[in-house]
């Protein structure tokens, strides 16, 4: 047909098993991941409805200009920002304290390092309404008479989900119990690869155990602790279900979220092309965070 | 380094007995009648169940079908699982291993698809699924997850690293790719095999997002969606929705505490290399 034969595979065997050993998750991937993906960009510029008789036309931009001006999509990202910035450190600090003690040896180590990452394996949903059970209102709940007892009778009890200003915190909290074990694995494992003569040397120059820390723990956890930042930083921007089962985005729109709006839009509301639009902005937040690890992860490759 | 530090121990097991309360709490709770959840909920009573029994477990039986719900978990779980296995481990190590026009192209696909998580494209996903009439099906629930990005990734990067003598010798020896495979890479590839069906396992038995756009009918709904729907079914009884809770995470906590090695090696394979 004029054009040249593409030459033969110099392993011909290799290349037939090659193609077909590859080519079911190739297909599955292009159908159920790629084309849903353009399939959403290529939504969000329609006015696409479920279940209307008419069919979409093009739009442009303006389901994007809309969610600008939608005070529930502005709220959701605030919520995920505040989501982020406030359960990434405090995840990330308390599974560096529980790691660093687990490299110590004690009588018991290994049974609570099992102990401490149980909580990995509960389903989101099971996690948020065993939380849910512990925030219930009133002196009798369990997080309110923790904290009364606590505070020596101060605290004030309150009804957490329904609180404006605390059901967000109480959302946040929830997640770094049930995600902190993963983390503190993965920088127990990070703390296991320092190696002991680096810690040596720094005893021999007098480094106490704070100067160890700053100067041999922490670069040589330079990337264990920036892959848990930032792997749990794109979590607090796909944050759903501990929504949907515990506040449903509100009081108001205090704990709503990019991926409960998404959901709302398209499946409340049925405004696909809504949803295809909240769901491209969330993939370009991730994205930016998925570029941002893998430049600061490669740098250090190249450096070491 | 390694000194020992009782110290630190003491404090890391009085801090583990506050961070598992929750869990002392759900148990205990499951086995306690209904009205005493709450109103021991703020007190040590909470961690005692006074006159323990079955009744919350045996009404749970008795209000929904959850034979069925964990049947519809172990299905879709296990059949995702499986596929998962086969067609994640063989691509991982064609891209790995074998020598073909396009191997290049194809792992540059798979490496680009690990960037786009799944909520990104739930809602189109939604949409086509609707167009094929899978809607409320195992099917929906399984097929759209067993191609997976990060798991081809994994195999491949386990393949990589695997030393070549054996495969070549068995090559010299006339078998061909299949059998190669089967013969001599596979039984030396049980960590990671190990490592994606936990991974796979846990995603799937978590499953909420995806089961709650598609199933409506609860002789397909997964165990999540299932608690979900009855900690809202009239009377809400605490004790039930925490026994349902038990039965549903049990499972999962035993194989946990059988297969822990690899529970624990999945998170550092997830984690960054050196």
């Amino acid at each position: 047909m004029g054009r040249r034969p593409p030459a033969p595979d110099p392993f011909p065997e290799e290349a037939r098993a090659g193609r077909w050993l590859t080519a079911p998750a190739l297909l599955g991937l292009a159908l159920f991941v790629l084309l849903p993906f353009l399939g959403a960009v290529a939504f969000s510029l329609t006015d696409l409805r479920l279940g209307s008789p008419r069919g979409p036309s093009f739009v442009g931009l303006e389901q994007y200009r809309r969610l600008l001006e939608d005070p529930a999509f502005l709220a959701a990202l605030r919520n995920n920002l505040l989501f982020a910035l406030g359960v990434v450190p405090l995840q990330t600090g308390l599974a560096l304290l529980l790691a660093l003690g687990l490299r110590r040896r004690f009588p018991g180590r290994a049974p609570l390092r099992t102990l401490l990452f149980l909580p990995v394996v509960f389903p989101m949903a099971l996690v948020a309404v065993m939380w849910t059970v512990l925030y219930a209102p009133g002196p009798r709940g369990a997080v309110n008479a923790l904290l009364e007892t606590a505070s020596l009778g101060l605290w004030e009890p309150r009804d957490f989900l329904h609180d404006p200003a605390w059901a967000l915190p109480a959302v946040m909290l929830t997640s770094i119990w049930q995600g902190v074990g993963f983390q503190m694995v993965v920088l127990l494992a990070g703390l296991q690869a320092i190696p002991r003569e680096l810690y040596e040397a720094a005893r021999v120059d007098g480094a106490g155990p704070w100067r160890q820390f700053l100067h041999v723990t922490l670069p040589g956890l330079r990337n264990p602790l920036l892959f848990v930042v930032l792997v749990t930083a794109i979590l607090a921007f796909r944050v759903f279900d501990q929504i949907q089962i515990m506040t449903q985005g509100g009081p108001g729109h205090a704990t709503t979220t990019l991926m409960y709006e998404a959901v709302r839009a398209a499946f409340v509301r049925q405004q696909l092309a809504q949803g295809a639009a909240l769901s491209v902005v969330f993939f370009l937040l991730v994205l930016g965070l998925t570029w941002l690890q893998r430049r600061l992860l490669r740098q250090r490759a190249v450096l070491a | 380094m390694r000194r020992r530090a009782p110290l630190a121990g003491a404090l890391l097991w009085a801090f583990a007995l506050v961070y598992l309360a929750p869990v002392a709490f759900m148990v205990v709770g499951s086995l306690k009648p209904d009205a005493l959840v709450l109103r021991e909920a703020g007190s040590l009573a909470a961690f005692w169940p006074e006159g323990a029994s079955l009744q919350n477990f045996r009404d749970v039986l008795r209000r929904v079908d959850f034979p069925r719900y964990l049947l519809n978990s172990l299905i879709v779980t296990g059949a995702t699982v499986a596929l998962g296995l086969v067609v994640n481990g063989l691509a991982g190590y064609a891209l790995a291993r074998l020598r073909w026009r396009g191997r290049r192209a194809a792992l540059a696909l798979v490496l680009a698809l690990l960037v786009i998580p799944f909520e990104a494209i739930a809602v189109p996903l939604f949409y086509l699924v609707s167009l094929l009439g899978w809607r409320d099906t195992y099917t929906v629930q399984v097929l759209p997850f067993v191609a997976n990005a990060f798991a081809v990734y994994l195999f491949y990067s386990f393949f990589l690293d695997l030393p070549r003598e054996l495969e070549e010798a068995a090559r010299v020896d006339g078998a061909g790719v299949l059998r190669t495979f089967w013969s001599v890479v596979l039984p030396n590839a049980r960590p990671v095999l190990a490592t994606v069906a936990v991974t796979t396992f846990l995603f799937q038995w978590g499953s909420f997002l995806w089961p709650l756009l598609v199933t409506t009918s609860e002789a397909v709904r997964p165990l999540p969606v299932a608690l979900a729907v009855f900690q809202t079914l009239p009377p809400r009884q605490w004790g039930d929705i925490l026994a349902f809770g038990v039965m549903m995470v049990a499972p999962v906590v035993l194989l946990y505490l059988l297969f822990q090695p690899a529970f624990l090696r999945g998170a550092r394979l997830a984690g960054p290399k050196g």
